[in-house]
């Protein structure tokens, strides 16, 4: 025993090392997969107060992008309410449909595309009903989910992280794949999985699939840019450009689907019962 | 409490705020980094106990963890330069060894010492942390281009920081 205590005494900075090396790599593993009211993170509310002081000083220097963007989106709804209105005077439209989605407008005070594993921080939070497994989107497309939230602030996973998935669809084709960021460029995502008999071309439009009921169905993601098939591949190699610029993101919506709850058990239930 | 414990705790507070509220901002051509945090753990007294410096290490770390929304991943590259920072030193220590009561500067130990001390120890930590942040080799050639041009962003920061402190102490 003795020397067992002598041993762990003469090694214990080799010993340190290693406890620290392994609570670090723990909390690298937890954190890849945790979605709930964390607090080590940018939706801890000092931290974001800390972010936010900066964030002030650089969001002056990008008034102008923010301006030109808020216009667009602008003339996009009015675009959209103009559509709705004499959609509303069609007497063949139902009016009972039942609201599936609810829309809550955030806007982001941290986001970073250099990284791997990019995060958005927002101003919402358990205040303004936000949860984590939310979806968000811009004007121009899908934009990522919520991870994280406290009670102002929510910390959202870009589409620009390499560990995000969004199931997706081929508009023109109506083929399903997964939209994944492979970690370089932030202009480009890849659309995985789409099978050899496929053929998509380039100017494709890719959205959202809504298999998952995290997305609403058929939201924007992006253009297919490029196609390629190698030789023995069962899947495309596409690229897809973004149809939201990451690095000039400002104010977004968070999608709160109001029927997510009940499609979750259905499905349990339905799994349950399979042999 | 003397004054240089007063001096480690005030630079600890400067390094951290100058990290996360304008280094992280500062990307270059969306691969160049600067990750001048590492410098405060180079920089500490060269007769710093190994575990007060891996301590030190992993609670800066985890703070630079929180405000990147990366836990663990800073803690653990700079946990790992504090292991290894005294055995370097005792590696390259100079003819006739350290001066008593000066860092592991430039001033004291001149520019080719420097780059010795801090060159190495800034590849291993900016290697070990993004090569664990996109989780293994897939994109070798792209993360290895990061390494290398946030290593070279690092050390300009680093070596103007020194010559700016140099010509205030003559």
């Amino acid at each position: 025993m003795q020397r067992l205590l002598n041993f762990l005494y003469e090694y214990r900075a080799f010993f340190t090392f290693l406890l620290l090396e392994f609570l670090s790599a723990w909390m690298l593993v937890l954190n890849n997969d945790f979605q709930s009211t964390a607090y080590f993170n940018t939706a801890n509310g000092l931290t974001a107060n800390i972010i936010g002081f900066s964030q002030k000083a650089s969001a002056y220097f990008s008034l102008g992008d923010v301006n030109t963007e808020l216009s667009r989106e602008n003339a996009q709804l009015k675009t959209a309410l103009e559509l709705q209105r004499q959609q509303s005077r069609n007497p063949f439209t139902s009016q009972d449909t039942v609201i599936r989605y609810e829309f809550t407008s955030a806007k982001v005070i941290n986001s970073s595309v250099a990284q791997f594993k990019n995060f958005i921080t927002i101003n919402r939070g358990i205040d303004a009903g936000i949860e984590p497994g939310m979806a968000a989107i811009s004007t121009f497309g899908a934009v990522g989910k919520v991870k994280a939230v406290s009670e102002h602030f929510a910390v959202l996973i870009s589409i620009l992280n390499i560990d995000e998935q969004v199931s997706s669809v081929l508009k023109r084709t109506g083929s399903i794949g997964t939209v994944q960021w492979d970690g370089t460029d932030p202009r480009t995502v890849n659309l995985l999985y789409i099978p050899r008999h496929v053929v998509p071309q380039a100017g494709d439009t890719v959205a959202t699939s809504g298999y998952n009921a995290v997305f609403p169905d058929g939201v924007l993601i992006g253009i297919v840019k490029d196609v390629k098939l190698r030789e023995e591949a069962p899947f495309y190699d596409i690229k897809v450009e973004l149809a939201q610029d990451f690095t000039r993101l400002s104010y977004l919506k968070i999608v709160k689907s109001r029927l997510k709850q009940e499609l979750d058990s259905l499905e349990v239930v339905t799994k349950g019962k399979e042999p | 409490m003397n004054r240089s414990a007063i001096f480690i705790v005030i630079s600890f507070v400067v390094y951290l705020l100058a990290q996360v509220m304008l280094f992280r901002q500062l990307v270059l051509f969306n691969t160049a980094f600067c990750f001048l945090y590492v410098a405060f753990v180079l920089m500490l007294p060269i007769e710093t106990n190994n575990l007060a410096l891996m301590l030190i290490a992993f609670v800066l770390g985890f703070l630079v963890d929180v405000f990147y929304d990366s836990l663990g991943l800073h803690a653990m590259s700079l946990v790992l330069i504090a292991y290894l920072r005294n055995y370097w030193l005792v590696t390259i220590t100079p003819q006739g060894g350290y001066d008593a009561g000066e860092g592991p500067t430039l001033a004291a130990n001149g520019l080719q010492w420097f780059l010795v001390y801090t060159l190495p120890l800034l590849f291993i930590h900016h290697f070990v942390l993004f090569f664990t942040e996109a989780g293994g080799f897939r994109v070798f050639w792209f993360t290895m281009s990061k390494v290398m041009s946030s290593l070279l962003f690092t050390l300009f920061v680093v070596l103007f920081l020194q010559y700016f402190s140099f010509d205030r102490r003559r």
